[in-house]
């Protein structure tokens, strides 16, 4: 058998505990990567992905040793070969990281950063570089890419300076590259593009691969082995189609079936009356509100839903669609310019001073980074105790037997009431997240992306709390997210917001088919698929007729993206709420009839 | 933070920190008791002999006037140990107390006290304390309080940058979306994550004050005879300089190894956070 | 944004800058306030601080009068701000000379001292800055980093003292007494200016040192530093092409921190060494209760204090390219 590229041998890497003591983070990893394969490490975070690909080039973070046996090509991590690692690094291997916009220097512009290794490595002189980086930028369908590298980096977007990256890794032809969850800050409809030019530059370059994800279904695309990790062990090793079809270790099977959410059916509560909570009409936005109203910066344009008692409506959008502003307005936290918020059909003060303590009661907020969310100076006991005070007045022994309740209701253990919450792990933080809004008996828990910075398996435990405390306790949901799979398997209704704007909202089985708006589909095409042939078949985004005008207030906000905009109509003036036959509503300027025969 | 976390805290500080400890307990035990143990009276003319070097008798010699220079020390210790202790209470009070009101109130009265606080930080403390003292004198008690006002500003500064920091964080947040008041937010969820950098400000800003009060009192603007703190002991006896007197260079070391202490203390305490 | 024509691209950073200047120039007249408003409570009185105990109080209301001092505050306020901002700010109460003499006189000196000053301790402060910051957490560090501590805590009359005793006394080397000879040559004025200019250059190569430290371990924390490691980036190119950049802002305020506590140290070294500037002669206003002395003293510190730091962020605001283009 012909040597493989990438040769790993018993690979430990150690760090030091606070007091002293060793922690292996890394314990015993061996695996083999053929010449130009990609190999994908999977696992969640503190599965030690990152650390063993940062081995590969001989790094390791402050703190950190490392030792074993890696050979790639005929460098070595000693140097007991031709070359050592370290001496390879961003010349022959080299590394694309997380967070694009955090690993440009701000201070430079981008084109001498793309071709810096060239130059610090001499595999070309600077007009040469230049020429190459040029071309690799149209491989990876940058917009103008002749200029695009005399830009600062804080003038481009997440997405292209993700591919700038990736630029960056292969202006020195390397033998080897690592990608480290890059498409994992991205929104996903960006993230379709990034994937189909990092998957074709790759594979023209003959590049061998490394892949570091937490997400299944992007890795079934890109890679052709897979590596799963778990606390720094390897539990499978396998080529795609097995893994993702066949499982043997049961840790994958754990992760697969963590991968597709499954629905928790809850019995829609009958609508009886007024709805529990309703939003109409709100304007929201940042900055000085000028005489017509408006503020400087605009959020939220004429956002509506209703949320029926022990209801869950899923409030579904990418970065900067407002969707978190929406829970901030049904919190009193940001006061509207426009519209108004009611519950049990009496409207409430639009700030939280306006209101009395049981309206604020009645609605709780969840965030969603607990690390944030919780005090680190108050114990558990003193978080949920604070809120018993605050709301009911209890005290003493009532106190103590009900936050045990509480403990209980969210799966966690009594004795972890007298524990700070820095010590707790982030599925547990969350828990007690939740658990502080239950405190309060509250009729609707607005939940801002609670599961979003969750690994996909707490993920789905917290799913289905949310799904039991639903079904005991009668709570209703506001469920914003970006993840149009976990809002689906939670909510009955969903509502699709862009830049701002509610543009569709139905039950959740009208989603399963067209009739749907173009930014739903786009949407829900763009959600990678456990199969490896998926990319392939998504193909490029298509014709945008309008892509070069720039977005209005008084026009569709989705026309500069969309693919079949109506000249003459979708340009001049505001699309109408069309009611479809399921019962779903979109804002759309296409009729039923064209929505479900384009999108078929 | 109970004693028992305090003592293991103390014992996993490098050697520097240790040397800085040892060094803030000593001067605190002197500040207490040093009148008590002092040999003689401060003010006794007790040798013949003027800048005496060292001696059985006298520890550290005598000063230009014939007096034992380490009975002078331990009384003129305190003065500065206290004064300054007490400087550095009032300003870091009226410091984190505007800090936690700009904090946590409206924009306006942030604005407005950060507007007022960049004036005074604009003017060089020592410049600041010695118009103030021009203005009204240097009696015990004004003298701390004109002190303690030139390191308000400053302390103000790092504090409500501390704080506005952690308002924004979505704990005070959700505390606020409770309808918590304003005292409950700044007290109870804002402070206690603010004390362990605030407590190496303060330090710090007690090693500024010991150097201002030692200054003043050096330029004959500081405590005014018969009181006499460590800075005026160095200036009764400038005329020992050109001789290398122990009586000026004592009570100049006496103030360097208080505030070498408490600096080394500080620094080895906050290591964890910084590196 | 790249393309524009010339005069657009200084637009956004000179409107940050005059904004800037004209908020400094707010600062100033708000500090006047403060420093006219202080000094004025004072209980005594200028008039009765010139005849002294015995007069009667017709003379002291007559001579009151006479000075002006029985106008309404607001008044003499304005009066005297606009005497500063004309250069003439009244008349010292003590030494029968207009103010701007005596100033003009000893602000030379004050100068030269701070000049030397600080081409001795900058240069000297970036390295111990920059040497710590790349041995970070060794032993080189470690070493400076106890070093800088103690110096910043160190009185300057320590300093001097000992200084004197090791210079002066001991190897008869400098003198004690900073008196510049009339035409000095080159190595008698360094003679002269030796102990002072170390003196004070101690904190402010301490003080300086610990903050660029601070600056650059900053920036070597941020993502990128890493991405440049993982490029293969030389250590040396890191330092001066990646990170000294990005630190220029944070840097050059430090810098300007700095400087104005030289004017804080200049007040005892001055007073130690009998040396004729600026900070020495508003100890003796101080201690005369020269008032219009005083203020316009601590005016001109102030204003010093103020220009530093306005070139500090301009300097900060040109090196970042996101305020660059405005």
């Amino acid at each position: 058998m012909e040597a493989q590229h990438v040769d790993v041998r018993n690979l430990c890497v150690t760090v030091r505990r606070p007091d002293g003591s060793p922690l292996r983070i890394v314990d015993d990893v061996s695996f083999s990567i053929a010449r130009g394969e990609v190999l994908a490490l999977i696992g969640e975070s503190g599965s030690g992905k990152t650390t063993i690909a940062l081995s590969l080039m001989g790094y390791a973070r402050i703190g950190a040793s490392i030792s074993g046996d890696i050979t790639v090509g005929d460098a070595t991590l000693d140097g007991t070969g031709k070359a050592t690692l370290a001496a390879q690094r961003g010349h022959r291997i080299t590394y694309v990281a997380q967070s694009a916009a955090a690993a440009f220097n701000p201070s430079r512009r981008v084109i001498e950063q793309v071709i810096e290794p060239a130059l610090i490595h001499r595999t070309a002189t600077a007009a040469e570089a230049r020429a190459h980086a040029v071309t690799l930028f149209e491989a990876l369908a940058l917009p103008n890419p002749a200029t695009i590298g005399s830009r600062y980096p804080h003038e481009l977007s997440g997405g292209q300076l993700q591919r700038l990256m990736a630029a960056m890794a292969l202006i020195t032809r390397p033998d080897l590259v690592i990608f480290d969850e890059p498409t994992t800050a991205l929104d996903v409809t960006t993230q379709v593009e990034v994937l189909q030019a990092f998957r074709k530059v790759v594979r023209e370059q003959g590049a061998t691969g490394v892949y570091v994800s937490h997400d299944l279904a992007v890795v079934a695309q890109m890679a052709d082995q897979i590596l799963v990790l778990n606390r720094g062990t390897v539990r499978e090793q396998n080529a795609v189609r097995a893994v993702l079809e066949t499982p043997a270790d049961d840790y994958t099977k754990t992760l697969l079936a963590a991968a597709r959410p499954v629905i928790k059916a809850a019995a829609p509560i009958a609508a009886v009356g007024k709805p529990l909570l309703s939003i109409e009409g709100i304007n929201a936005g940042y900055g000085s509100v000028d005489r017509n109203g408006r503020a400087a910066h605009p959020v939220l344009t004429d956002v509506s839903l209703q949320i029926g008692r022990g209801a869950a409506v899923g409030v579904i959008g990418e970065s900067g669609s407002g969707k978190s502003t929406v829970a901030r307005v049904v919190a009193g936290l940001l006061v509207p310019t426009a519209g108004t918020v009611s519950l049990d059909g009496q409207p409430l003060a639009a700030s939280l001073k306006g209101r009395t303590r049981e309206e604020l009661r009645r609605i709780q907020i969840v965030f969603q980074n607990a690390d944030v969310a919780l005090n680190p100076a108050h114990s558990v006991g003193e978080i949920l105790g604070r809120v018993l005070r605050f709301y009911h007045c209890t005290s003493g022994a009532a106190l103590t037997s009900r936050v045990a309740e509480l403990l209980d209701l969210i799966k966690l253990p009594a004795a972890i009431a007298d524990r700070r919450c820095d010590e707790l792990s982030g599925g547990q933080k969350q828990r007690v997240n939740l658990a502080r809004a239950l405190a309060a008996q509250p009729d609707v828990i607005l939940c801002d992306e609670v599961t979003s910075a969750l690994d996909t398996v707490v993920r789905e435990a917290i799913l289905e709390l949310l799904a039991e405390l639903r079904r005991d306790l009668g709570v209703a949901y506001l469920f914003i997210s970006h993840d149009i799979a976990t809002v689906k398997a939670l909510c009955d209704e969903i509502v699709v917001l862009y830049k701002g704007t509610r543009v569709e909202s139905g039950l959740r089985d009208t989603y399963a088919a067209p009739p749907f708006h173009p930014y739903t589909d786009l949407l829900i095409s763009s959600v990678p698929e456990l199969r490896t042939d998926w990319l392939s078949g998504v193909g490029s985004q298509g014709k945008v007729p309008f892509a070069h005008l720039p977005e209005s207030a008084d026009l569709c906000r989705f026309l500069p993206r969309c693919p079949v905009a109506i000249a003459g109509r979708c340009d001049v003036s505001l699309p109408p709420l069309r009611t479809m036959a399921a019962g779903n509503a979109v804002l759309c300027h296409r009729t039923e009839a064209e929505l479900a025969g384009e999108f078929a | 933070m109970n004693v028992a976390s305090i003592i293991r805290g103390a014992r996993r500080l490098p050697l520097s920190g240790k040397i800085g400890l040892a060094l803030v307990i000593f001067w605190i035990i002197v500040a207490v008791i040093g009148p008590f143990i002092a040999p003689y009276p401060p003010g006794s003319f007790a040798n013949e002999e003027v800048f005496a070097g060292s001696s059985r008798q006298f520890w550290l010699g005598s000063d230009f006037l014939g007096r034992d220079v380490l009975s002078r020390l331990l009384s003129g210790a305190r003065f500065t140990v206290g004064l300054s202790v007490v400087a550095v209470a009032i300003a870091a009070s009226i410091g984190t107390g505007f800090a936690l009101t700009a904090a946590v109130g409206p924009r306006w009265v942030d604005e407005l006290l950060s507007r007022a606080m960049d004036t005074l930080i604009s003017i060089p403390s020592k410049i600041f304390a010695l118009v103030l003292v021009a203005a009204f004198g240097s009696s015990l008690v004004l003298l701390t309080l004109i002190i303690a006002i030139t390191y308000v500003p400053g302390n103000f500064r790092i504090a409500r940058s501390l704080a506005v920091g952690l308002a924004r964080l979505d704990y005070v947040e959700v505390a606020r979306a409770r309808g918590e008041g304003r005292l409950h937010l700044a007290l109870v969820e804002v402070l206690p994550n603010m004390i362990k950098p605030l407590f190496a400000d303060i330090g710090l800003r007690f090693v500024f004050i010991v150097l201002l009060l030692s200054g003043l009192s050096f330029l004959g603007l500081g405590l005014q005879p018969p009181d006499a703190d460590l800075g005026s002991l160095v200036r009764e006896n400038t005329s020992g300089l050109a001789e290398g007197a122990l009586a000026i260079i004592a009570p100049a070391a006496a103030i360097a190894s208080l505030t070498v202490g408490v600096n080394l203390l500080i620094d080895a305490a906050t290591q964890g956070k910084a590196h | 944004m790249s393309g524009a024509s010339p005069v657009s691209r200084w637009r956004g950073p000179a409107r940050l800058v005059a904004k800037r200047t004209g908020l400094a120039l707010v600062t100033l007249v708000l500090v006047s306030a403060v420093i006219f408003t202080i000094s004025g409570l004072l209980p005594g009185d200028a008039a009765q601080e010139v005849l002294g105990q015995g007069a009667t109080p017709e003379q002291i209301a007559a001579l009151r009068h006479e000075m002006g001092l029985d106008r309404p505050a607001v008044v003499r306020y304005f009066e005297w701000l606009r005497g500063i901002a004309i250069g003439d700010p009244g008349q010292s109460l003590v030494a029968n000379k207009p103010v701007a003499d005596i100033i003009s006189e000893r602000l030379p000196n004050t100068l030269i001292l701070a000049g030397l000053t600080t081409l001795f301790s900058v240069p000297i402060a970036f390295l111990v800055g920059i040497a710590s910051a790349v041995t970070r957490g060794q032993a080189t560090d470690r070493a400076l980093n106890i070093m800088t501590l103690a110096m910043v805590a160190l009185p300057e009359f320590l300093v001097a003292t000992i200084a004197v005793l090791v210079f002066s006394v001991k190897l008869l080397w400098l003198p004690s007494i900073t008196i510049v000879p009339q035409d000095p040559t080159l190595g008698e004025f360094l003679r002269a200016y030796a102990m002072p200019v170390m003196v004070l250059g101690v904190g402010v190569i301490a003080q300086l040192g610990r903050m660029i430290r601070a600056a650059i371990i900053a920036e070597l924390d941020r993502p990128y530093v890493e991405m440049a490691r993982l490029k293969g980036v030389s250590p040396r190119r890191l330092i001066f092409r990646h990170v000294l950049p990005n630190a220029v802002g944070p840097i050059v305020n430090s810098m300007a921190l700095s400087l104005s506590y030289l004017f804080g140290g200049a007040i005892i070294v001055e007073t130690i060494f009998s040396y004729p500037g600026l900070a020495s002669l508003m100890v003796n206003a101080v201690t005369s209760r020269d008032m219009p002395l005083l203020q316009a003293c601590a005016m001109l510190f102030c204003a010093t204090y103020l220009l530093l730091v306005l070139i500090a962020d301009t300097v900060a605001i040109l090196a970042n390219p996101r305020l660059r283009q405005g």
